[in-house]
């Protein structure tokens, strides 16, 4: 497997030029790939609100924001400037402390799991070892911090909402985590780059998604409900409980939550791509495109061209699934709590138990197309 | 000293000294909520323990089992029960909380007669496994573990059956002690249809 671009090495040879030691610009590395990603995620949660926005629109066949720059596209930012000097209220009988932690708890996992995306051989800020499972680890810590904005609020409808968004979030967890295991089985490691770099074999033919098609419908349902997006928004659902855990939030604290939801949704579609579309890979692979056009896959102009299709593909692949999330949510109807955690239990879960199986049984049987 | 031994060092007394003050305040604070919160605080802190110690893998399955699963219970737990009840004053507490306190100090200084008199660290040096530290723990579980592992697995299932039979009213609807039927009634208020009007 070819190194690809290596942009820390020719930082660190480059601040070197300048008689920095190795640490001191290992130091001045570090930062750069976490505010690149930080930056880029909160760039997509703007592209993300105005999509959401002109597609809610269509839908219901109005025209959408349109003032604010060329066919609205600066109205995610306006929005996000009004909550900004919004006042920020703390109710008189809430716990002030935990409603100012609530939020962050909500934030800080969904932007650390942003360690583990990779955009191309080694555009990711780590390749961790357990890459996928510090993911599943780190999104079991949100329901935490709804329940504790829930019950912060002081308000039975929060309370109500945290309760909820707890509830479905572990009940949703399992067949999750249970649909991974079956990629990680085909992969032998939990490293995502691995599990990318498994499916770039042959092209399109060589995703995961024609191998683990149960798998992939699963993670997909699965997905949504952790983002609490509609069919699964029960814990913000207007009709019965306001807005749920986030009744009582306003200005920046209100933010939180909105950013955070939204940073989760690119997340999830991200990690769609990465475990069964096959990540950064290009339809067809890069040596035939590289043999066609006669030049050695480690030429300058390859590697430039690998690593900017990489980006492109990641990135079109997960906002392909961000709409299908879109349309999803304008043009299906909830479902109620009762079937939310029927569907959980009594079908995904053995249904996702059973394709692990079914995984684990075909790896032994076939090993060449399931990873001996 | 290098600039990574000193991150270690900072990381390690920040993380030591939220595992020691959050455990305070689980025991000693009166509001039982904060106490569980605290709690979560204190499994991620031990969890930062075990990624200093290069056993990521420890780590994430530290905060997946017990701040994703155990703690997230216990404070659902807790918001459930909104029951407002005075609790009685248990007789003689102070010799009670002696009594606690003694125990405690005894296993304390027991943990800390092990810590002095072991010797820690690695048989040779660099013998770290780092990454490869997730293999090596599915061989063991797989192998010379293999009993206490599926031993475990049985306590669960054992505990799992216990709460379904628990929560089943319907197989626990008499006391054990006096054989008189228990009181089944619902926290919330019982359904009502809405539209069908009453006479």
């Amino acid at each position: 497997m070819n190194s690809g671009l290596d942009l820390e090495n020719s930082l660190n040879e480059f601040l070197k030029g300048f008689g920095l030691s190795s640490e001191l610009a290992h130091i001045i590395w570090l930062p750069l790939p976490m505010l690149l990603v930080l930056v880029s995620a909160v760039v997509g949660v703007l592209v993300t609100v105005w999509l959401e926005r002109k597609i809610s629109a269509a839908a219901q066949q109005r025209i959408g924001p349109e003032y604010a720059g060329a066919l609205g596209v600066l109205q995610p930012i306006a929005d996000g400037l009004k909550l900004l000097v919004k006042e920020d209220i703390i109710p008189a009988k809430a716990d002030s402390i935990l409603f100012t932690a609530g939020p962050i708890l909500v934030l800080v996992p969904v932007i650390l799991s942003w360690l583990i995306v990779p955009f191309g051989q080694n555009l990711l800020i780590s390749n961790v070892g357990i890459g996928i499972f510090l993911w599943i680890a780190l999104s079991s810590i949100q329901p935490i911090g709804l329940l504790m904005s829930g019950y912060a609020s002081n308000n039975k409808y929060s309370l109500l909402g945290g309760l909820r968004a707890a509830a479905q979030s572990i009940s949703y967890e399992i067949p999750l985590a249970l649909s991974v295991l079956a990629i990680v089985l085909m992969t032998n490691s939990l490293s995502t780059v691995d599990i990318v770099n498994q499916q770039s074999g042959a092209g399109i033919l060589s995703w995961n998604i024609w191998r683990q098609p149960v798998g992939f419908i699963i993670f997909w349902i699965c997905a949504l409900a952790e983002c609490e997006r509609l069919p699964f928004d029960l814990p913000e659902a207007e009709e019965e409980l306001v807005a749920g855990y986030q009744t009582e939030y306003a200005g920046m604290k209100f933010a939180l939550f909105y950013l955070g939801s939204y940073i989760n949704l690119i997340l999830s579609a991200l990690l769609v791509s990465i475990l069964y579309l096959g990540g950064w890979g290009f339809p067809i692979p890069v040596e035939i495109i590289a043999k066609v056009l006669n030049l050695p896959i480690d030429a300058p102009v390859i590697q430039v061209f690998t690593a900017s299709i990489g980006i492109i593909m990641t990135v079109l692949k997960a906002y392909l699934l961000v709409f299908v999330a879109i349309l999803l949510r304008w043009t299906t109807p909830r479902v109620r709590i009762d079937q939310l955690l029927d569907l959980g239990w009594k079908f995904l879960l053995p249904i996702s138990l059973a394709n692990l199986l079914v995984t684990a049984g075909l790896k032994l049987a076939l090993p060449q197309f399931f990873g001996g | 000293m290098s600039i990574a031994v000193t991150t270690q060092i900072i990381c390690f007394s920040v993380l030591s000294l939220v595992v020691i003050i959050g455990a305070l305040g689980v025991i000693l604070l009166e509001n039982i909520v904060y106490s569980a919160f605290l709690l979560g605080g204190v499994f991620m802190s031990v969890a930062g323990l075990y990624l200093l110690l290069n056993a990521s893998f420890v780590a994430a399955a530290q905060v997946l089992v017990y701040v994703g699963a155990v703690n997230v219970l216990i404070i659902f737990a807790i918001m459930l029960v909104n029951k407002k009840e005075d609790l009685r004053p248990i007789a003689n507490i102070k010799s009670r909380r002696i009594i606690s306190t003694s125990i405690c100090l005894t296993l304390l200084s027991l943990l800390i007669r092990v810590d002095l008199s072991n010797t820690w660290g690695l048989a040779e040096p660099n013998a770290s496994i780092g990454e490869e530290s997730t293999i090596r723990i599915g061989e063991h579980l797989f192998s010379d573990y293999l009993l206490p592992f599926e031993v475990a697995s049985v306590l669960l299932l054992m505990a799992m059956i216990g709460a379904i039979v628990l929560a089943r009213r319907d197989v626990m609807n008499k006391d054990i002690a006096t054989g008189l039927p228990v009181d089944q009634e619902l926290i919330e208020k019982p359904n009502e249809p809405l539209l069908i009007k009453k006479n």
